[in-house]
């Protein structure tokens, strides 16, 4: 039941922070920033309480941490089923953090219909948790839609000046997706009652549902093409740097740190057990598509001369990091990805929440017309100058554990994907001190003289340097929670023979066999 | 007849008792409140009939009906349709000058005429129900007598007759070649003979219906009738005369059979293909509210088809599911309309709707609840129905018509999300006095009520559907 009570809470907080604005643009922030922080806090009991008992390594198909399963819509065997496992519990983790982040960043910035603004914001915050949780195809496919349209006014009514255009992109390229989906939801649906007489959505019952090959493999695709813009993959992206520049901060944040996982959850929760063999085939495939956007993103992000549309592209790089290692499909790879899905939310949530103060303080988001701010604004340029370097992967914060994980696994999959994906750091180096160089070091050309972090402003940047530090120095308390979720996602695996993370992994290329994971660094 | 017959055609007899009842009161004494409650307690009454003919099982009356679930049900849809646009008419006439009663009297003699050809199982009385609506319709279309109402009316009278005779014409090829009337009889006849003739005459009725229904390339009259028409008789033609038409079509051809017909059916999937993608493509290019939910009605009618193709159980209660969802919603996004204050005019340009959220913000709410449903977004009514259609649709293999309608919907969200983005647009320039006019509250009530259903419906549809499954079930 708890399971149900985390979404009903945001949506009930998220209705109460539009009504209550009526007594004040205060009450809303409030409201909202109560509410996450009781969620986060009961979601990090719950955790500390999992790890105590030990029992976070439930492993077999069908065991989860809690559950609930409730009927439905009985005429089409849809159910009201949520179940939490390490990834997904993680997974709401984060999107608690984000929301307080997003809540705290937008405290200051938005002065216009604040009711309606935190309304939305909730309501995103319980969609992406509904999606994190069910395991009934239709009730993700409901949560999976659901975020949608909050998530287009946040952009379409706070956003920047463009900001109707990018909405509009954003949702058709989300919705029309998402529809394939739907189609493919269907096709298993009755490729599993034709197999078997029963209609079901649930997903233990589909798994492992007999299909031709050629069924198969169009039905990963069409839940392939979903998941494939939200996160987004390379020809599929192009909706993320409009969405992304011209949201408001706390939509930024949201996009970046939550929005992208879910595409990626997707795959790992749904894509990979139910469609192994076709995800399999699809791999090189896949893994290509990923490097490529490693590469493109990254370059592209040098490239651009507006701040957030900068940072909107580093995204699609590491969002390709996250597929590789998705595809990759061993347990280090895997593991890879999820720190990453961690450590990009918070790293790139962080710098989205620098480029929305510094834009409501020098009013332009132009590369060519910022420089030298480090004088005036050393809290924040010093926060900027710790997530560039996160984000281009510096050893010793949560970026760099996740890409070196991701990298072993491919690496052992395939060495040719696995050595231009570390190209990749090469790039990101560049644009990540290009970043820092433009905008914080140099000379000081405008004369700028600007206020320097607030308390809370400040008190924002100091959690999320906290977090990103503690994912690069111990991931392991990470680690351990993801494992179970992780090793029953490796036993669906076409020859699944796959022990713990670091023993030997399940060799696809034999030319990789010899190599022991470790040896790269 | 018996009198368990006339237990079963008791809902329409009310219905036919209250437009008497309705001419005798005008006659005596004029009162537009007074005429608006007889008919309300009129549907209200019709309504409460349903069980009872219900309890006497499904029977034939007559050859002419046939009073099973199936056509109660759609009977219960329909008088809930008119109602709600019986006041939505009050709230959007009380201001106007002229006689506005008989147009009450108009709309319950189109509902009579629409719950006709739900239960009709014979030529004859499709083709009563028909022209009771048809000719109905044609008058409520141009009732204030405004130059563009003429203009509307008599396009659809002439649209009406053309499409009548044509499907009068298709009667006569199957009656020519099978020697009944009768939807049931037709059908066994129709497995031993069926020849050119017989094809050529469900051709020609598929075509008369197609009229009825607006589907492409049968629907020029559409948008100039809906944008001319008063806003509530819009929502009546887009609601309850899609309905009864529909419910008929649907009767007729899962008796007679369209699947073991390949060039019908070839015919139909060509018809729903044209009408999804020509119907959203042409809402593309509109700048009148009005035009836009005209096509986009067009696209709905074609998505339904995709289920109705699909045929068997599933099918007909995907429909009948989609069905309510639609009229709900159309209901809704047209009440809005009418409700919208625009300087002594109908607010129907899309320029007039901006700012609304921040003018009228929960009128704008409801608007835009209706036009997500529409868009067929989680939580509403609509997003339950059109997974209803694609699940039939996948279900029967039409991969092309479910690929169709995955377009289709992709392309229908541009022109809906339009709407709600001019809504929260901020108003350009001083907006004079369009803020002043206060919404009725009866209107008020109507419209939350809807957006009631469309919730409810879109977030546990399982007592509807149970319902349907139960009741509307055709053996």
């Amino acid at each position: 039941m708890i399971l149900a009570w985390l979404i009903l809470w945001l949506l009930a907080g998220g209705l109460l922070a539009w009504f209550s604005a009526r007594w004040g643009n205060a009450w809303p922030r409030w409201i909202s920033l109560i509410t996450l922080l009781v969620q986060l806090a009961a979601l990090t009991g719950l955790w500390i309480g999992f790890f105590s008992h030990g029992n976070l390594a439930v492993a077999a198909p069908g065991q989860w941490l809690a559950e609930l399963n409730l009927p439905w819509i009985p005429a089409w065997g849809a159910r009201f089923h949520l179940a939490l496992d390490g990834v997904g519990l993680l997974m709401i983790l984060l999107t608690s953090f984000l929301g307080i982040v997003a809540v705290a960043a937008s405290w200051q910035g938005i002065q216009h219909r604040v009711g309606f603004f935190h309304f939305n914001l909730l309501w995103i915050l319980a969609a992406i948790d509904g999606v994190f949780l069910a395991v009934d195809l239709f009730l993700f496919y409901f949560f999976w839609e659901l975020m949608l349209v909050p998530l287009y006014f946040l952009i379409g009514i706070w956003g920047h000046q463009n900001r109707v255009y990018a909405a509009l992109k954003f949702f058709i390229f989300t919705q029309a997706s998402s529809l394939v989906m739907l189609v493919a939801i269907l096709g298993l649906y009755f490729a599993h009652a034709n197999s078997s007489g029963v209609y079901t959505f649930d997903y233990l019952g589909l798994l492992g549902t007999p299909m031709s090959s050629f069924t198969e493999m169009a039905l990963m695709l069409g839940f392939f093409i979903a998941f494939a813009v939200k996160l987004p993959v390379l020809p599929l992206h192009t909706w993320l740097p409009d969405a992304h520049t011209e949201a408001p901060t706390a939509g930024s944040v949201a996009l970046a740190g939550l929005v992208l996982k879910v595409g990626a959850f997707g795959m790992l929760r749904f894509l990979l057990p139910l469609f192994p063999r076709a995800a399999s085939d699809f791999s090189t495939l896949a893994m290509s598509l990923a490097v490529a956007g490693i590469i493109y993103g990254a370059l592209l992000a040098f490239s651009q001369t507006d701040l957030k549309r900068m940072v909107a592209y580093t995204s699609i790089s590491h969002m390709g990091f996250v597929l590789l290692g998705i595809f990759a499909w061993n347990q280090l790879a895997l593991q890879g990805a999820i720190v990453i899905m961690i450590a990009h939310g918070v790293s790139t949530g962080a710098l989205f929440v620098i480029v929305g103060d510094l834009q409501d303080r020098i009013h332009t988001r132009d590369l060519d017309r910022m420089g030298g701010l480090w004088s005036v604004m050393p809290r924040l340029s010093g926060a900027g100058l710790l997530f560039a370097l996160a984000s281009l992967g510096l050893p010793g914060l949560g970026n760099f554990v996740g890409e070196f994980l991701v990298l072993l696994g491919v690496y052992q999959v395939s060495i040719p994907l696995a050595v231009l994906a570390s190209l990749g750091f090469i790039v990101s180096t560049v644009y990540a001190l290009w970043l820092v160089q433009r905008v914080f070091l140099g000379r000081n050309k405008h004369h700028r003289q600007l206020p320097d972090y607030n308390l809370r402003e400040s008190a924002i940047m100091a959690v999320m340097i906290v977090v990103i530090t503690a994912l690069g120095l111990y991931p392991q308390p990470v680690l351990s929670t993801a494992r179970g979720a992780l090793k029953k996602l490796g036993s669906y695996a076409p020859g699944h023979h796959q022990p713990e993370a670091s023993g030997a992994v399940a060799h696809k290329d034999p030319q990789a066999g010899a190599t022991k994971p470790g040896s790269g660094s | 007849m018996s009198g368990q017959d006339f237990i079963s055609l008791l809902p329409l007899t009310v219905l036919a008792a209250t437009v008497v009842l309705i001419m005798l009161a005008v006659s005596v004494y004029r009162s537009h409140i007074l005429v608006l409650l007889i008919t309300l307690a009129g549907l209200t009454a019709a309504a409460a009939m349903l069980p009872l003919a219900a309890g006497s099982g499904p029977r034939r009356v007559t050859s002419l009906l046939v009073v099973d679930g199936y056509a109660l049900f759609y009977t219960g849809v329909i008088l809930a349709a008119t109602f709600v646009v019986a006041v939505f008419s009050f709230v959007y006439l009380r201001k106007q000058q002229g006689q506005q009663e008989e147009l009450y009297l108009l709309l319950l003699l189109a509902a009579l005429g629409a719950a006709v050809m739900a239960a009709s199982s014979h030529f004859a009385s499709l083709f009563l129900g028909l022209e009771l609506l048809s000719s109905s319709l044609f008058i409520l279309i141009a009732y204030p007598r405004g130059r563009l109402n003429i203009e509307a009316g008599v396009k659809y009278l002439i649209l009406a007759s053309v499409s009548t005779s044509v499907l009068l014409f298709g009667m006569a090829f199957i009656y020519d070649q099978t020697g009944t009337m009768q939807f049931s009889r037709m059908a066994a006849l129709a497995d031993a003979n069926a020849g050119v003739l017989f094809t050529t005459g469900l051709g020609l009725l598929a075509v008369g219906l197609g009229f009825k229904l607006a589907l492409v390339p049968f629907h020029m009259w559409t948008a100039d009738v809906y944008q001319g028409a008063p806003a509530p008789v819009t929502a009546f033609v887009a609601t309850v005369s899609k309905v009864g038409v529909f419910a008929l079509a649907l009767r007729f051809f899962s008796q007679v059979g369209i699947r073991p017909q390949a060039h019908l059916f070839l015919m139909f999937a060509l018809i729903a293909i044209a009408s999804m993608l020509a119907g959203n493509l042409l809402a593309l290019t509109q700048d009148n509210v009005k035009r836009i939910l005209a096509y986009s009605s067009i696209a709905h009618l074609g998505y339904l088809l995709v289920a109705f193709l699909a045929s068997g159980p599933l099918a007909i209660t995907a429909v009948t599911f989609y069905l309510s969802a639609y009229t709900a919603t159309t209901l809704g996004a047209f009440g809005v309309v009418g409700m919208t204050p625009c300087r002594g005019r109908e607010a129907d340009a899309v320029e007039d709707y901006r700012g609304l959220f921040w003018r009228r913000p929960w009128l704008a709410a409801i608007f835009a609840a209706m036009l997500f449903s529409l868009a067929g977004i989680p939580l509403t009514a609509g997003f339950i129905g059109k997974f209803y259609l694609l699940d039939a649709g996948v279900g029967s293999s039409l991969w092309l018509l479910v690929f169709s309608l995955v377009a289709g919907s992709g392309i229908s969200l541009y022109y809906y999300l339009r709407l709600v983005v001019v809504m929260y647009m901020r108003p350009r320039g001083a907006s004079s006095g369009e803020a002043t006019a206060s919404c009725p509250w009866a209107g008020s009530l109507m419209l939350t009520a809807l957006l009631a259903v469309i919730f409810w419906l879109g977030v546990y549809p399982a007592p509807l559907i149970d319902m349907i499954q139960k009741t509307a079930a055709l053996k």
